[in-house]
């Protein structure tokens, strides 16, 4: 059975090695059935053999008002492609039936969850080899029913905060956090950014002042100098529509190809600032 | 009932019931507790209903009146009274609301207004109410709905609004409140979303209620003086549901009336239609909890109306918890239904009803024969219907 004390979970750990080895830990997003059914599989391979820390896995949602243009048109396709709930949980068994080890995080929608029932997709979804939840419409104070659900099942459940989070918001989703903490860079929504606003640096050594698990930071990284910046005050970063668009607009490579290329990239040089994980692993 | 009375609905996090909540993106809770406690502060504020009564008077031209329509009672039966809001300034009740979220807005220091609109309304409100009180003004409206609404598109960029055409998922107002969200979400800290419908996260339904509420309340007061005794029936249409709201919450302790919404039963209730309450399962769409049209996956599916206003895949939360408790009820009109309810409000009163009320009629039409033979109805004539012509007369083949 897994604990759920700091060192002994999944996600955190995963993000701690990382940064032991003085890196800033990768979490590439991608949505499940994107271009097709079968490529989640072998992204999702490429993306652990290339220095992926923790994957984020994305369920199609009919209305993904999170989502700017390149994560909608993501989840369009899946959704086109037959990808629903009960075929995100099947992709995500298929994944760990193939070796892959690295720790997966569900990122969708509340109404999906609720259609299905909380309890049985947190039982379903720890059945399949998820080990963390995030959902984009659901903040702290609505979480209370995941909460419950997802401490009975063992997933952890990652808060989102944001640049507006009072401090009220700030100490309940530290409270249930488990993984990370997810601290959204941006005002607005999903998309390649130029640059890392630097105010979410505030955000993050407030979220540090509650709580002693991983932050990461995600909307808008797109770049190795993201990476490198985030390093410096974060544990980990978040990446997804810059991902997708690489897929979309190398179409002569397979996706799992234009994944390998992508991450790499990313990954080379990331231990350059010689990251002190003391600082942000008390 | 009691609840009603003391008016504990919605409660403090926003709850009917199991029903309403906040369910969006974190970067927007600061915006909505902001949003909440300027409302509570202005519903108590004398300056403020000052200057709200004063614009419904004068500009809007409140109260509105309420019309006993003889023809249309001796057609169907019953003692028909319609309440007339296709009177007011820009041809719909929706000016209520944005003129009270306008000032709102003035009051949070936000100077850029942004809107989502289905059939056109509640973006002419919203552009005209702007434009009278100087705020820059977006509107985000569906391609679709851009193209069978097209007197209303005009209207707005006349009034200097910005349109943004949305093209993603059903291009309907579905779509342009998720494209609006998005919007918000971005320019959180200068903007203000004037949602149109009792729709939204809390305090949304809330507050639309509120502005809404003058019907309700201009509507007892008119039908006491006239009559001396309450109506029987209430009826509205239903599609995010601010008209019915607003009509309803004045009769809600007066437990011998019944209130019945009437939704968009689009090409019947086993096609494709727009009667939420009637096929929908509870879900979670656009901020709150209420009844929604959903597959067995989640995922939102595709409302159908021959009226833009109605076609809506979800409903105020009000009004799933008014359908749970009883306290209302819910019922149906087919695209047929309401076009014949449209020509018969022509014929038999001179009345051009928009799209969205001839639902009423059209359920009205089967419905008021069965009644007792002096049964005393209040229809709610939200909206008159010019901007439906064309529409209208494509489907009767009769060019204008």
């Amino acid at each position: 059975m897994r604990n759920f004390l700091l060192y002994h979970n999944n996600i955190a750990k995963s993000i701690h090695n990382s940064n032991k080895k003085g890196r800033t830990a990768l979490i590439p997003f991608i949505t499940i059935g994107f271009p097709t059914i079968d490529s989640t599989v072998p992204i999702v391979k490429k993306l652990e053999e290339n220095g992926a820390d923790v994957i984020e896995l994305g369920i199609p949602f009919s209305d993904p008002l999170a989502e700017g243009l390149t994560i909608q048109r993501s989840s369009q396709i899946a959704l086109e492609n037959g990808v629903n709930l009960n075929k995100c949980l099947e992709i995500v068994k298929k994944i760990r039936s193939e070796g892959v080890k690295t720790p997966l995080v569900c990122m969708g929608y509340y109404n999906p969850i609720l259609a299905k029932g909380i309890n049985k997709f947190c039982e379903e979804a720890a059945d399949a080899g998820i080990d963390g939840l995030i959902v984009a419409d659901l903040p702290s104070s609505e979480a209370k029913l995941l909460v419950t659900a997802t401490k009975k099942h063992e997933i952890s459940l990652i808060p989102l905060l944001a640049l507006t989070s009072n401090e009220d918001s700030i100490k309940l989703a530290c409270k249930f956090a488990s993984g990370f903490v997810y601290c959204i860079s941006v005002l607005g929504v999903t998309g390649a950014r130029k640059k890392v606003n630097s105010k979410v640096k505030e955000l993050v050594k407030k979220v540090k002042v509650y709580t002693d698990i991983p932050v990461a930071i995600g909307f808008g990284i797109s770049k190795k100098e993201h990476i490198i910046e985030i390093g410096k005050y974060a544990d980990a970063a978040v990446f997804g529509a810059a991902l997708i668009e690489f897929i979309l607009s190398n179409k002569k490579n397979l996706p799992e190809k234009n994944a390998e290329i992508f991450i790499r990239n990313l990954s080379k040089k990331n231990d350059q600032i010689g990251k002190n994980y003391e600082n942000s692993w008390r | 009932m009691e609840y009603y009375k003391d008016n504990q609905i919605p409660d403090q996090n926003g709850r009917y019931g199991d029903y309403g909540g906040q369910f969006v993106p974190e970067t927007l809770m600061a915006a909505l507790s902001e949003l909440t406690q300027a409302f509570e502060a202005i519903v108590n504020d004398r300056n403020f209903s000052e200057q709200l009564n004063s614009l419904l008077k004068d500009y809007v031209g409140r109260p509105s009146p309420m019309y006993y329509a003889r023809n249309l009672s001796q057609a169907l039966g019953g003692e028909i009274y319609i309440k007339r809001e296709d009177l007011n300034h820009t041809g719909a009740h929706k000016i209520n609301n944005a003129v009270g979220q306008v000032l709102l807005a003035k009051k949070l220091g936000k100077n850029r207004i942004i809107a989502e609109t289905g059939a056109g309304q509640h973006g002419v409100a919203t552009a005209t109410v702007c434009a009278q009180m100087g705020l820059e003004c977006v509107v985000y409206m569906g391609e679709e709905d851009i193209k069978r609404q097209a007197p209303n598109v005009y209207r707005m960029r006349e009034l200097g609004t910005k349109i943004v055409s949305v093209t993603s998922g059903t291009r309907t107002l579905k779509d342009a409140i998720n494209e609006a969200i998005r919007d918000w979400v971005t320019n959180v800290q200068n903007t203000h979303y004037l949602i149109g419908s009792a729709v939204g996260p809390h305090p949304y339904p809330k507050i639309v209620r509120e502005f809404q509420a003058v019907i309700g309340k201009e509507s007892r007061e008119q039908i006491l003086e006239k009559l001396g005794k309450l109506p029987d029936y209430v009826v509205a249409c239903v599609g995010g549901g601010s008209n019915a709201i607003g009509i309803f919450s004045g009769f809600l302790s007066d437990l011998t009336v019944q209130l019945i919404g009437v939704e968009a039963a689009g090409e019947g209730l086993n096609q494709k239609h727009a009667a939420t309450m009637a096929r929908g399962k509870p879900g979670v769409l656009h901020g709150s909890m209420s009844y929604l049209l959903q597959d067995e996956f989640g995922q939102v599916l595709e409302a159908h109306s021959i009226s833009a206003g109605l076609d809506y895949p979800g409903v105020g939360p009000e009004h799933s918890y008014l359908k749970d408790t009883e306290r209302a009820k819910y019922v149906s009109a087919t695209d047929e239904e309401a076009l014949s309810g449209f020509k018969l409000l022509s014929k038999l009163e001179g009345i051009i009803p928009a799209l969205e009320p001839a639902h009423a009629i059209g359920y009205m039409q089967s419905w008021v024969r069965k009644l007792p033979k002096n049964s005393v109805i209040i229809l709610l004539l939200s909206g008159r219907g010019d901007k439906d012509l064309e529409t209208v007369s494509n489907i009767l083949n009769e060019k204008i």
